[in-house]
C-alpha cells in the first residue's frame, strides 16, 4: 500500500466514522438513560433516509436542507415509540424489553418494503456531489459534508448533555433514576427526551447518508450492528466513547474492506469481541 | 394430590393420540407441513429454553448451531454417503464444540453485551460460510436425492414420515426439558438466572455450567438443522444462518414463557400458525405485510403480555406476586 493510498483509506474511514459516531451516540443516550438498547435504532435511521428520499423526489428538497426536517421529524418518532411502547416496559424483564424493540424493528422494515417496495434507491443528483482533491488525496464531497454535519450534530448533543441544566437532568435520570425523581426531576419527561434525541440523531445521520448511500428497507440492520460494537467500544452510556469509538470502528472498516472486502464486517465483530474479551466496560464505561 | 395429576395426565395422553393420528385423518400436505413446522420451532423453542429459560442468558445467535447441524448432515452425505442420522449426530458434536468454543469468551459478559455478542458471532460464521467454496459458497449446496428411506431420512411421496420424525424429536426434546427442569443441573441454571453473583458465591462454576446449558442448546437446535435440510433438500448461508431463525426461536419460547416446558410449544402453535396464516391470506404480494402484521403482535405481545402465556395462565389462578418467571436484568 503505498503513502498516498494509506492516507486516502484513513480519510475515508474517520468520514465514514463520524457519521457512525452520530448513530452511535443516539443509541448510547436511550440506553445510558433507559438501560435499554433500542434493536430498532437502525430502522430509524432507514426511516429518516427514506424521508430525506422522499423530500428530494418529491418536492426537490436537496439533503442539505431536508436534514432539518429529518432530525425533528425521527425526534418526533422516538417520542411516540417511549410513549405508546417503553413507558409500559420500564419494569417488565430484559426480555420483553428486548422483543419489544425487535418487534418494532420487524414492522417498521417490513411497513417500509410494503409502502415502498424492496428497490435501492438513491439521490441522483445531490447538491453536494462530485469531490474534491486536497495534496493529492481524494474527498468524495457528500462524504465530507456528511462528516462536517455529524461532527456539528454530535458536537451539539454534547453541548446540550454536558452544559446545561436540562442535559445535567438527563445525566443524573441515567446515574439513579429514583435518586433522580426525589431531587424533583420529572423522570417521565427525561425518559422522553432521551428517546426524542436519540432518535433524533439518526434523524439527522440518515439525512446526511442519503447523500451517498444506497436507500432500502434493509439498509438500517448493517448500520445497527455497527452502532452496537460502537456503543459497546466506547462504552455503554458514554457520549464521549462513541465519537471516538466511531472513528475507530470506521477507520478498521474502511481499512478491512480495503484488504477483504467479504471480511470487512467480521473485522468489526472482532473487534466487539476483543473489547468484550479485555476491557468489558468500554473505553470509556462507567462500570 | 392424585386428581390433580390423573387430569393433566390423561389430558397429556389424548393430546398425544391425538397427534399420532393426525396426518392419517388429515392428508393434504399443507397441513403437515404446517404441523411439520410447530414441531420444529417447538423443539427449538425448547432447545433455546436451556440457555435462555433455565439458564437466564439470551441468546440471539442460535441460527449458528441450526446451520452447522444443516452442513454437515449434507456435506457427510455429499461427500462419504453417510446416512443423514450418522449426520445428524457429528453435527450435533460439531455444535457443542462450536458452542464451547464461541460460549467461552461470550460468558465473560452478561445481558445486552451477551445478546450482541451471539448475534455478531453468528454473523462471523455465515460469512465464513458464504466465502468458503468447499461448502458450496453463496450459492449453498442441493442435497442428493436418494432413495425414499428411513435410514435415507428422504420421503419424496408423502410428508408423513417427516410428520412422525418431527414429532418423535419433539417428543425426545419435551423430556430432557422435563429432566433438566428437575435435575440438579436445573437447579444450578436457575439459581445462576437468579442471580449469577449469589449463586457463584454459594460454589456454583457459573462459567461451567453456562457452557453445558448452552452446549444442550447447541446440540438440540443442530438436530433441528438436520432435520431441516433433509426436509428441503437444499442449504445456503443466508436461509440457515438467519437471524430470523435465531429471532424466531427466542419469541417461540418468550410468547410461551420463558423456562416452563409448556411455554415454547404453546409459543410455537401460535407463532407458526399466525406467521403462515398471515402469509396465506396477505402473503405473495411480495410487500411483506404479513410481517408487518407479525412484527406488531410481537410488540404487542411485549409490552401486554411481558411474562409469557404460561404466566399469565397460571396468574389466573395465583394472585400475581407469585410471578417467577422473572429473568435476571436491570431492574428499576
Amino acid at each position: 500500500m503505498t503513502p498516498d493510498l494509506l492516507v486516502q483509506v484513513v480519510v475515508s474511514g474517520l468520514l465514514i466514522g463520524f457519521v457512525f459516531a452520530l448513530i452511535s451516540v443516539g443509541l448510547t443516550l436511550i440506553f445510558g438513560v433507559m438501560d435499554i438498547v433500542n434493536f430498532a435504532h437502525g430502522e430509524f435511521l432507514m426511516l429518516a433516509m427514506f424521508a430525506a428520499f422522499w423530500l428530494y423526489a418529491l418536492f426537490a428538497v436537496d439533503p442539505v436542507f431536508s436534514v432539518l426536517v429529518c432530525g425533528p421529524l425521527l425526534f418526533v418518532v422516538g417520542v411516540l415509540t417511549h410513549k405508546l411502547l417503553i413507558r409500559h416496559i420500564l419494569n417488565a424483564p430484559m426480555l420483553a424489553q428486548i422483543f419489544c424493540t425487535f418487534g418494532l424493528s420487524v414492522f417498521l422494515k417490513s411497513l417500509a418494503q410494503f409502502l415502498w417496495g424492496p428497490n435501492f434507491r438513491s439521490i441522483t443528483e445531490p447538491l453536494l456531489g462530485g469531490r474534491i482533491e486536497v495534496l493529492g488525496v481524494f474527498f468524495g464531497l457528500p462524504q465530507v459534508a456528511a462528516a462536517v454535519g455529524a461532527v456539528l450534530a454530535t458536537g451539539a448533543v454534547y453541548l446540550l448533555i454536558y452544559r446545561t441544566e436540562l442535559g445535567r437532568a438527563l445525566q443524573a435520570t441515567s446515574e439513579d433514576r429514583q435518586t433522580a425523581a426525589l431531587m424533583g426531576i420529572d423522570t417521565e419527561r427525561m425518559f422522553t427526551l432521551a428517546w426524542g434525541i436519540g432518535a433524533a440523531c439518526v434523524g439527522v445521520a440518515g439525512a446526511l447518508l442519503s447523500m451517498f448511500y444506497y436507500i432500502y428497507p434493509e439498509v438500517g440492520a448493517v448500520f445497527a450492528l455497527t452502532s452496537y460494537v460502537v456503543v459497546a467500544l466506547g462504552g455503554f452510556g458514554s457520549v464521549t466513547g462513541a465519537f471516538i469509538g466511531g472513528l475507530i470502528i470506521g477507520l478498521v472498516q474502511v481499512v478491512a474492506g480495503f484488504i477483504s472486502p467479504a471480511f470487512k464486517m467480521v473485522v468489526v465483530y472482532l473487534v466487539y469481541m476483543a473489547v468484550i474479551l479485555w476491557r468489558p466496560q468500554g473505553l470509556f464505561g462507567r462500570w | 394430590m392424585v386428581r390433580g395429576k390423573l387430569l393433566p395426565a390423561a389430558a397429556l395422553g389424548l393430546l398425544l393420540l391425538g397427534l399420532i393420528v393426525f396426518p392419517l385423518v388429515v392428508t393434504l400436505p399443507y397441513p403437515q407441513h404446517v404441523m411439520i413446522l410447530i414441531f420444529l420451532y417447538a423443539m427449538m423453542g425448547l432447545a433455546w429454553n436451556i440457555i435462555g429459560g433455565y439458564a437466564g442468558q439470551v441468546s440471539l445467535g442460535d441460527a449458528t448451531y441450526f446451520g452447522i447441524g444443516a452442513y454437515t448432515t449434507v456435506i457427510l452425505l455429499r461427500d462419504l454417503g453417510l446416512s443423514p442420522w450418522v449426520g445428524m449426530a457429528v453435527g450435533a458434536v460439531n455444535a457443542v464444540i462450536v458452542s464451547v468454543i464461541l460460549g467461552y469468551p461470550c460468558f465473560r459478559v452478561r445481558g445486552h453485551y451477551f445478546a450482541i455478542a451471539t448475534i455478531a458471532l453468528n454473523e462471523i460464521v455465515a460469512t465464513i460460510f458464504t466465502n468458503w467454496e468447499y461448502v458450496g459458497g453463496a450459492v449453498g449446496i442441493y442435497v442428493p436425492i436418494l432413495p425414499e428411506s428411513f435410514v435415507n431420512l428422504q420421503f419424496h411421496r408423502s410428508k408423513t414420515p417427516y410428520y412422525y420424525i418431527a414429532l418423535g424429536m419433539l417428543i425426545g426434546v419435551v423430556l430432557l426439558n422435563v429432566w433438566v427442569g428437575r435435575s440438579r443441573l436445573g437447579y444450578y441454571f436457575r439459581a445462576i438466572r437468579a442471580d449469577q453473583d449469589a449463586a457463584r458465591s454459594l460454589g456454583i462454576d457459573i462459567t461451567r455450567y453456562k457452557l453445558i446449558a448452552y452446549a444442550m442448546t447447541a446440540a438440540l437446535t443442530s438436530l433441528g438443522g438436520s432435520f431441516y435440510s433433509m426436509y428441503v433438500l437444499y442449504i445456503d448461508p443466508t436461509s440457515v444462518f438467519a437471524f430470523s431463525i435465531s429471532l424466531l426461536v427466542v419469541l417461540v419460547a418468550v410468547l410461551g414463557g420463558v423456562g416452563t416446558v409448556a411455554g415454547p410449544v404453546i409459543g410455537s402453535i401460535i407463532l407458526i400458525s399466525l406467521s403462515e396464516g398471515t402469509r396465506v391470506l396477505l402473503g405473495g404480494t411480495g410487500r411483506a405485510l404479513d410481517v408487518a402484521i407479525y412484527g406488531l403482535l410481537v410488540m404487542a405481545i411485549s409490552v401486554l403480555q411481558p411474562y409469557g402465556i404460561v404466566a399469565w395462565i397460571r396468574g389466573l389462578r395465583r394472585p400475581p406476586k407469585t410471578r417467577e418467571v422473572k429473568v435476571a436484568g436491570p431492574a428499576a
